[in-house]
């Protein structure tokens, strides 16, 4: 009986199962997840509400800055949904991962008291994120049906989109969220690079908008495929509106494969550091 | 001997402090800016940071079922064993080997929202201390019921009294059930009636046959609770073995200064026929004592200087005033009946006190002596001691602290 269980603590131990212990607290992550969703509309007016107007905000936002300056749009989609397709992974990207890049320091009381793996954190933040995108994504499908509007076969990509947006937001969040321990810089910078990344990522715009454009040099085109954001947007507008809106492939590589080197990045830095947060934070 | 349920190795926990700092955590632009200016002058603000060990060399074995206390002064190196134990900090050197599930319980409410309700953070808090949802559901009405707060499940916490507060908040944690349980001070919380019931909890929890180490500065507990302790003292161990030993060990090291060197007094009055020079405590085994204990015997020696030769009917009054100065007891050898005669030279003067009824505490006493009916020798405010708490009733249990300054012995009893 005495076996079964057996922990070994030594100075970089931490790490012999952790992968197993983060399936074992899974719960908990289900919990912290459901603590942040449940108190988020505690002592509103409106309520649950708030988890569609939200969303509805933005994209009418999105909408009419698009609407604003003229950007294309092409054939068979209106407006609205080629800026709804956007604003969705735009809006899980950037609540995750500002939330994610707070979610150790705003828990330090229970990183300080309690032993679970730390990724729990982060990943419990994303969870939240994942459920409001799941809210707006009905939103978008509302409209769809509304506007009659039916996509092509390449709908069946969306889930590698979605996973793409992933990617993107919890390997910036994890990297972000372990340095924020160490220095508190981050906090002042996570609002910053939101806003900033709106302006450089294909929402109220698309990317066709960029890479067709002979007035822009090929060197930022590339810098602004550099964007993790870009090849998930992009990914979501092909999936949902078909050849009209087409990928352009070496901007997605670059893209999609920035996000893959962040997600690595971000769990090692977040691996390597974890053991310390307590002594830190 | 059954084999180890905890093996603690060579244990040690190493911080750095940094001299220089001027924020609780490090900004970037500092590290940059520290690291550019070193690049110019590179070996200076090199030692600034110096090393302190929390825990040094810390090698104990704890079998399966123990009861364990764990004391030592504030910055021992207890709290700092408790997270190394619950993996929450990563030691520095050595290597502990836990067999079995191991739950820490170290502050009272650790995650609690005050926006949900008492219902909602039962659950919450449960899975943050690692009990599944089962687990919490089947120990629901029991957390519920230890806690007394049926009426307010609903309410948001933000609205409960402290009182309730921590009472669900230790329902919670007392419903644990691991092989192994950590509990870091948590009686310091609540009310007394609280803080009786969570120690019997504590109590049927560790005679459950759970391993359960406790962290406390509250020695009656430890008295009562634990069947072995652990001294530390500056992150090292000093002693480990049976309670009434260590306690008696850490006691007796604790403020080494009960010691009173009273011969260079000058503001004394009286003839000077007898003189006291010096004051310390004892056991009853006249075993010197850094601080007497609630509810233990203990002696107050005094030393004197007889100078006259011709000393009969010698009397002498200690005055014990509480910290406030305000006088508590009065004891002499004229109320308790005693003569003391022939005295001479340096004489060694004894009153005991059997089951010492002060509270914790410091005292300080003052000393008056008459010889033949002349006042001898009178120093106000002499000296002080110091009383740790103790288990005066045999139970384990205090009053509150603010429910009265001294303990007096007591029976019940009911007629029909």
């Amino acid at each position: 009986m005495m076996a079964k269980h057996r922990v070994v603590i030594a100075p970089g131990s931490s790490s012999q199962h952790y992968w197993r212990d983060v399936w074992q607290y899974r719960g908990l992550l289900l919990f912290l997840a459901w603590r942040d969703l449940a108190v988020r509309y505690k002592q509103t007016a409106i309520g649950v509400l708030w988890a569609v107007v939200r969303p509805l905000l933005t994209i009418a936002a999105m909408w009419f800055i698009g609407w604003l300056f003229g950007s294309n749009v092409p054939e068979g989609a209106p407006r609205i949904l080629i800026v709804c397709a956007a604003t969705l992974p735009w809006q899980f990207f950037a609540t995750s991962f500002s939330e994610t890049a707070n979610s150790l320091i705003g828990n330090a009381n229970l990183l300080t008291k309690v032993y679970f793996p730390r990724l729990i954190l982060p990943f419990s933040t994303v969870l939240v994120s994942a459920i409001d995108f799941l809210v707006a994504f009905l939103i978008l499908v509302v409209f769809m049906v509304a506007y009659a509007y039916v996509p092509g076969p390449e709908v069946v990509l969306l889930p590698v989109f979605i996973l793409l947006t992933l990617i993107s937001s919890l390997g910036a969040g994890l990297l972000i969220a372990a340095l924020n321990v160490k220095y508190r810089d981050f906090r002042y910078l996570v609002p910053f690079i939101v806003q900033f990344g709106l302006y450089i990522t294909p929402v109220a715009f698309t990317s066709q908008d960029v890479f067709n454009n002979p007035a822009i040099p090929d060197a930022l085109k590339y810098l602004y495929a550099c964007n993790p954001m870009v090849a998930a947007v992009d990914g979501f507008r092909f999936s949902l509106f078909g050849p009209s809106q087409p990928i352009h492939w070496t901007g997605f590589c670059i893209s999609s494969g920035i996000s893959l080197v962040l997600l690595i990045i971000g769990i090692t830095y977040f691996r390597r550091t974890e053991r310390g947060f307590a002594d830190t934070i | 001997m059954s084999a180890p349920i905890i093996r603690v190795e060579g244990l040690g926990k190493r911080f750095t402090l940094q001299h220089k700092q001027r924020e609780r955590y490090t900004a970037l632009r500092d590290v940059l800016s520290d690291r550019a200016r070193s690049l110019f002058r590179p070996s200076k603000d090199q030692a600034v940071t110096s090393e302190f060990w929390a825990l040094k060399d810390l090698s104990f074995d704890i079998s399966p079922g123990d009861r364990v206390g764990i004391i030592g002064r504030n910055g021992a190196g207890k709290s700092t064993l408790l997270k190394v134990l619950s993996r929450i900090v990563d030691p520095t050197a050595g290597r502990v080997t836990i067999e079995g599930r191991l739950a820490s319980l170290l502050e009272v409410g650790t995650g609690f929202h005050p926006e949900l309700s008492g219902r909602e953070n039962i659950y919450l808090n449960g899975a943050i201390l690692g009990m599944s949802r089962k687990e919490i559901s089947s120990k629901f009405d029991e957390i519920v019921a230890f806690a007394d707060v049926e009426r307010f499940l609903d309410t948001p916490v933000k609205r409960y009294s402290s009182g309730m507060y921590v009472r669900l908040a230790f329902a919670v944690a007392a419903h644990l059930e691991p092989e192994i349980l950590v509990v870091d001070e948590v009686l310091a919380v609540g009310d007394a009636e609280f803080q009786r019931k969570c120690l019997g909890k504590m109590k049927e929890v560790s005679l459950g046959g759970r391993t359960v180490l406790f962290v406390s500065h509250n020695m009656a507990a430890i008295q009562n609770l634990c069947s072995t302790a652990i001294y530390l003292k500056q992150g090292r161990l000093v002693t480990q073995g049976d309670t009434a030993q260590v306690l008696s060990t850490y006691l007796k090291d604790t403020g080494a200064a009960a010691r009173v060197d009273l011969s260079a007094r000058q503001d004394r009055q009286g003839n000077g026929a007898i003189r006291f020079t010096g004051f310390h405590l004892a056991d009853e085994g006249g075993r010197e004592l850094a601080a007497a204990q609630s509810g233990s015997t203990v002696v107050f020696n005094f030393d004197m200087d007889v100078r006259s030769a011709d000393v009969r009917d010698l009397k002498v009054a200690m005055g014990i005033d509480d910290q406030y100065g305000q006088r508590i007891t009065h004891l002499s050898n004229e109320v308790s009946g005693q003569a003391l005669n022939n005295a001479s030279g340096n004489a060694r003067l004894s009153i005991r006190v059997p089951r010492c009824p002060l509270r914790n505490g410091n005292y300080t006493f003052t000393l008056f002596s008459t010889v033949n009916g002349d006042i001898a020798d009178y120093l106000l405010n002499a000296g002080g001691f110091h009383v740790e708490s103790g288990d005066f009733f045999g139970t384990g249990r205090a009053p509150a602290e603010d429910q009265g300054t001294f303990f007096m012995d007591h029976s019940f009893k009911l007629d029909k």
